[in-house]
Order: structure tokens, then sequence, then C-alpha cells
């Protein structure tokens, strides 16, 4: 696409070195090492977690889906942020005063149990690594989109990168790297859209939807990797330079009607051209994307359920809490959420722009099942020339800023518990266990990644949420405010809801054929996954109070008691 | 004789006590301390209070924010509303539930920690 943005990359990948090396220099002791010894303030500790938190499908995945889905892809931005808000109403201020570093020794200090915390660590690694995967999908994309390398290598690099960078350098250094890549995945989204908006505005601010569906604004040519069937509604004159469209090439005339694209197709269109569309799911034409539920009941059901999983998702990611522990108490562990609520908010008002510009300028995207490079093929694509150039590599920057950090955070966490509970001894952990667990951890999702590339970046996310959402979630927020809360149930609505979200999205990743309310109820699992672990969990709690453990009194006044107070 | 006279030290051990005496431990951080039934209670108290608060206010976001599918269902004519030429989901949703996530969030972090000081202010109190 552009000579430029490889280099943004290599930038971005050398300063994420350059900045874990100096943490290294800092970074002495083990408690350095692990925990950034607490030592950072709360805007630092605010930046950093939302620069952990804003991944492949924030920078990227959230603007294809709104591409896609029109205004029932706007959920996902808001539930992203919204988790932030149950987090600090529900766990923020007791999880920092329960000392926990991660969800194992969260169940250990409130439940007593060392079975539970082999159970927590079980899912912190599931979870870590099915969030991973999006990351390291999205890096491979986006090389293959800015680059033109084969999708191996983006994965490749990130998952080295990363893995070297948290072996070597621990949380000390990951605190002002991530805080570094929030501002500048801010900034990455932020200046291309003004001169987005810009460009829009000089051409006459082009509908974004019209009731006779989409046109392309230039000439333009469409490359399809995958055959897929389109539906056209009037004749069109185009170029087929590469593959076929129901087995013609060269110069066309498409009639109304279904067509079939061969793998491999390149297609001109030429400028005023209708773009068809994707058949026989309609991705929404007309005005039809303006509007939320244009699907029906199950539309309805599948967004409440995406409500369901993101909003009480976030609070169970494992590289979310860890970074709880860097505050110095409660009061400033709820104080930095707040920030970090507003601070991914301003965030998550930009992919909404890219989303609606792409009908626009890149509406091709919804045809070859591209949407997830939306944010990086439009300003190319709208701006042309070299300010669409340099803020191409931006965008590429900015991208991969989001998959370094995140995984970054995700590695840290994982290899965090591997250390603790699998590698170390008695939950004691050293520097060089770490390291090798850091490997472990990186290793697992990067051979994944690079046998899957099919699923869209944020739907794999969503997906982790939905497994946080229906394990962790009860697990914390029946632990935090109910004494009667035992470790036998806990362990049993963990295994029962999480157990069920792990199926959901381990079929939905194998890609089973289904159909109607079954894929609805497989795809968006948290509507009944997450009140089944509840359930679960309060029920067979209330059936064995004898397993309530002693001291609850003390623990719970150890988890609400005012800072203040130093009891 | 001079060894008689009250010596520096022995004021500072008399003031000492003196200070212990006049600032006792307070009778509820104790109770707190020791897990009597009054220690119990206050937990219990505060611990009601902040579930109740943190409810309160995830009630009015889940009403907020959770009503709109709803709201978008039952009231298709509102939802293809366009004010300010942008069309009303899109005003709702792409801009609108962030500062009002933001704000449910800053009225929770004054009111928790309003809560804070209350019960430390009800374990500190000195007895009369």
């Amino acid at each position: 696409m552009s000579g430029l943005a490889v280099p943004a990359i290599v930038a971005v990948t050398i300063a994420t070195f350059a900045i874990g090396a100096y943490g290294l220099k800092l970074a002495r002791t083990t408690s350095d090492f692990l925990v950034a010894a607490r030592a950072v303030s709360p805007t630092w500790n605010a930046a950093a977690i939302s620069g952990e938190y804003l991944s492949a499908a924030s920078f990227l995945g959230v603007a294809g889906l709104i591409l896609k889905d029109g205004a029932d892809g706007l959920w996902y931005p808001v539930g992203f942020a919204a988790g932030y808000l149950a987090l600090l109403l529900f766990v923020a201020a007791p999880l920092r005063r329960s000392g926990a570093f991660t969800l194992p020794d969260f169940c250990e200090a409130r439940l007593r149990s060392r079975g539970l915390r082999r159970l927590a660590t079980v899912f912190v690694v599931l979870i870590g690594w099915l969030y991973m995967l999006p990351q390291l999908q999205g890096a491979g994309l986006t090389l293959r989109t800015v680059a033109g390398g084969p999708y191996q290598l983006g994965a490749v690099l990130v998952g080295v990168v990363v893995t070297a960078n948290v072996a070597l350098g621990g949380m000390r250094s990951i605190t002002f790297v991530q805080a570094f890549q929030y501002w500048l995945k801010l900034t990455a989204l932020l200046v291309p859209v003004l001169f987005l908006l810009m460009a829009w505005q000089d051409d006459g601010r082009p509908p974004i939807a019209s009731p006779a569906g989409q046109t392309f604004v230039q000439a333009t040519t469409v490359t399809f990797d995958d055959p897929v069937q389109v539906s056209t509604t009037r004749p069109e004159d185009v170029q087929i330079t590469l593959g076929a469209i129901d087995g013609q090439h060269g110069l066309v005339r498409l009639e109304p009607g279904d067509h079939h694209v061969a793998r491999s197709s390149a297609v001109v269109f030429p400028a005023g051209a209708e773009v068809p569309e994707l058949a026989p799911v309609p991705t929404g034409q007309g005005l039809d994307w303006l509007l939320p539920l244009h699907r029906g009941d199950r539309g309805l059901f599948a967004t409440y359920s995406l409500i369901l999983a993101t909003f009480l998702g976030t609070m169970g990611l494992p590289h979310v809490l860890v970074r709880f522990y860097t505050n110095p108490d409660g009061v400033a562990a709820r104080r930095t959420t707040l920030v970090v609520l507003g601070l991914v908010g301003l965030f998550y008002l930009l992919p909404a722009f890219y989303g609606a510009l792409a009908r626009v300028y890149a509406p091709q995207l919804t045809m070859t099942g591209h949407t997830d490079a939306t944010v990086l093929v439009l300003p190319d694509a709208a701006l042309g020339s070299t300010a669409g150039r340099w803020l191409g590599a931006l965008v590429a920057a900015g991208a991969f800023a989001a998959f370094l950090s995140t995984t970054s955070g995700l590695l840290t966490s994982v290899a965090g518990v591997l250390s603790t509970d699998v590698i170390g001894r008695d939950g004691h952990s050293t520097v060089r266990g770490f390291r090798v667990a850091a490997i472990v951890a990186g290793a697992v999702p990067l051979l994944l990644s690079l046998h899957i590339s099919g699923l869209d970046v944020s739907e794999v996310v969503g997906l982790a949420f939905a497994v946080a959402a229906s394990s962790f979630c009860p697990l914390l927020v029946l632990g935090i405010w109910w004494r009667g809360l035992t470790d036998a149930g806990a362990a049993a609505g963990v295994i029962v809801g999480g157990g069920a979200g792990i199926v959901a999205v381990l079929v939905t990743v194998l890609g089973a054929p289904l159909t109607g309310w079954t894929e609805i109820l497989i795809n968006q699992p948290a509507a009944w996954t997450v009140p089944l672990a509840f359930l679960v969990m309060v029920v067979v709690s209330k059936a064995t109070p004898s397993r309530v453990p002693i001291g609850v009194g003390a623990t719970m006044l150890r988890l609400h008691a005012p800072d203040s107070l130093r009891l | 004789m001079p060894t008689s006279e009250p010596s520096p030290k022995r004021v500072r051990v008399v003031l000492a006590e003196v200070v212990h005496k006049s600032h006792p431990v307070p009778q509820a951080r104790r109770e707190l301390a020791e897990q009597t039934h009054v220690g119990d209670a206050l937990v219990r108290g505060l611990v009601r209070a902040q579930l109740a608060l943190a409810l309160r206010l995830a009630a009015v976001v889940a009403i907020g924010l959770g009503g709109l599918p709803l709201f978008f269902t039952l009231a298709p004519n509102v939802t293809s509303a366009r004010p300010f030429g942008i069309a009303l989901p899109w005003v709702l949703l792409g801009v609108a539930a962030y500062p009002f996530l933001f704000a449910a969030g800053w009225v929770y972090v004054r009111l928790a920690e309003r809560n804070e000081r209350d019960f430390a202010a009800v374990v500190e109190r000195q007895e009369p």
C-alpha cells in the first residue's frame, strides 16, 4: 500500500523495546519485576490500563463491525467502556484491598481453597490465550494489508517481540510502554479522523446511507480472496482482471440478481457503480444500516447477550485485574478506574467515524469480508496522495501499538499465574520461572494464530468477554458482596458457566454449521451462561453452608473497611 | 536532694501515660478488630450501604443504556428521528453513552467515599 507504513511499524516496535529496556534497568528486585513495586502514579496507571485494554478489537475490529452491522455494531465500544463502570461499582476498591494480585490469589484469599485456585488458574490461562489470539491475527492482517507481507509474518513479529520484552522486562517497563501506547493509539485514530471529515466535507458530503444503496465514489479495484455470492439490483459493466464472475472474464455486464465470484478474483467497478451486497445475508443496505435491530427478535437477543458479556466480562479479564495491584489503596483504585472510564470513552468516540466513512470510501470491504481492515484502508482510499499515505502509516503504527500493548498485558498475567501456580512451588515464583512461563504463554497462542485466520477480530474478543463474564464475574461479585459463598459453590459456578461459555466458543471457532436460534445462542452465549453461573454458585453455596470459610467476617472487614482506618 | 527532683525522663513517661489515657482506642474500633457482634454489625452495615449504592447506579445504567435496544424495537418512529441530521441511535450510542457512563462513575466514586467517611467517623468517634 505504501512505503511509509513499514517504517512506522518498525518505529513503534523499536520504541516499545527501548522503553522496555529503560524499564529493565530500573527493575532490580523480583517484586519490581512482577508488579512494578506499586510505585506507579494514578495518571500513569490509568493511561497504562487504558493502553493495555485498547486491543486489536477496539482499534480495528469495532470500526469493521460498525461498517458491517451499522448501529448494532455500536454496542461493542459502548460495552467495552461500560465494563469499566461495572468494575468500578462492584470490584475495584474491595479487590485492591484484598491484596490479591491475580484472580487465583483472590480465590485463595477469599475462599481459602487451593483447588479453586487451580481451577481459576486454568480459566485465566484459557481466557488469556483466547484474547491473545485475535491480537496476533490482527497483526498478521495489518502487515498483509499495509505491506503485502504474508499473514504469518505479522503474527510472528508481535508474538516474538512481546514474549522477549515481557520475559526480559516484566511489569516495570510495561507500565511506561502501555501509557505511551494509549496516547499513541488515541492520536493514531484522532488525527486521520479530522482529515477524513475534511475530505468528506470537500466531496460535498456524499451520503453514508441512501435508499438506493451505496455506490463507488471512484473507480475501484476489488480483490476477492475467497469465493463469495453477491447480489446486484441494477445492470453494471465491470472489468474482471483476475479470476471470474459466473465463469466470465474481461469486460462483463452484471445483470440484476445473484453472482458467483471465484476465489482470487480482481474486479474493477467504475465510479458511480452500485456496491453489490453479500448474498444471501444482507449487510444492511440502504437506510437500514442506520437503524439498530433490523434483524428482528434474534437481533434483540444477540444485542442483550453482547451487552451482558461486555458489561460484565471486563472485570474477569486477567490483564485488567493485575493492574489494580499497582494502586496504593482502594480509594486510588476507584479513582484510577474512573479515569480509565474517561480515557477509553474518549477513544471509543472515534471508531464510529471510520465505520461510517468507510461506507462512502471503502464499501467493497463488506463484500470481500475484510471489514477488520477498515481503519487501515480508509485513509488511503479517501485521501489518496501523500496525506493518505502518511495517515495510513500513522494508523498502522497505532494498530501495532494496540497489538503490542494488549498482548504484553495478557502475556504478563498468563505468565504470572503459570509461574506461581504451575511452574513455581507453593505459590512462589522466581524471575527465571517467570521467564520460562512467559515463553510458554506466548508460544501457544502464536501457534494457534498461524492456523486460524478467518474469524472477525472483535467476535473472538467478544467470546473471550463472554467466557470471562460467565466465570470470573460471578466469582468476584459474589465473593466480594456475599458472605455465604463457598468454595464448592464458586467452583461449580465457574465450571458450569465458564465451561458452557468455552464449549460455545469452541463450536463457534471450529465453525460448526448452525442456523436460527441455535446459532445465536452459541455465537452470543452470555445471556444464558452468565445467569446460569450466578444461579449455580448461589444454589451450590446454599447447599454447602458448612464450607463457608472461617473468618469470613474478618475478610469482609478487610475488603470493605476504608483504607484510612488501617485496621 | 537533686536526685529527688523530677527528671525530664520521668516527666516524659508520665506524659505518655496521660496521652494514652486521654486518647483510648475507640470502642467501635476495638469491636471491629475483635470481631464482636457490634463490630460485625458495623461491617455488615457498611457492606450493605456500599452494595445498595452500587446496585442503584447499576440500575440507572441498566435502564438508561440497557433499555435502549427495547426502546428501539418498541418505538421505531422515534428511532428513525434525526436530531442534528444524525440518526438517533448514533447520537445515543455513538456519543451520549460515554459521558453518561463517566457521570455514573463519578457520582459513584463521590458517594462511595462519603459512605466510607461516615463509617470511619463512627469507628473513630471518641467515647464521651
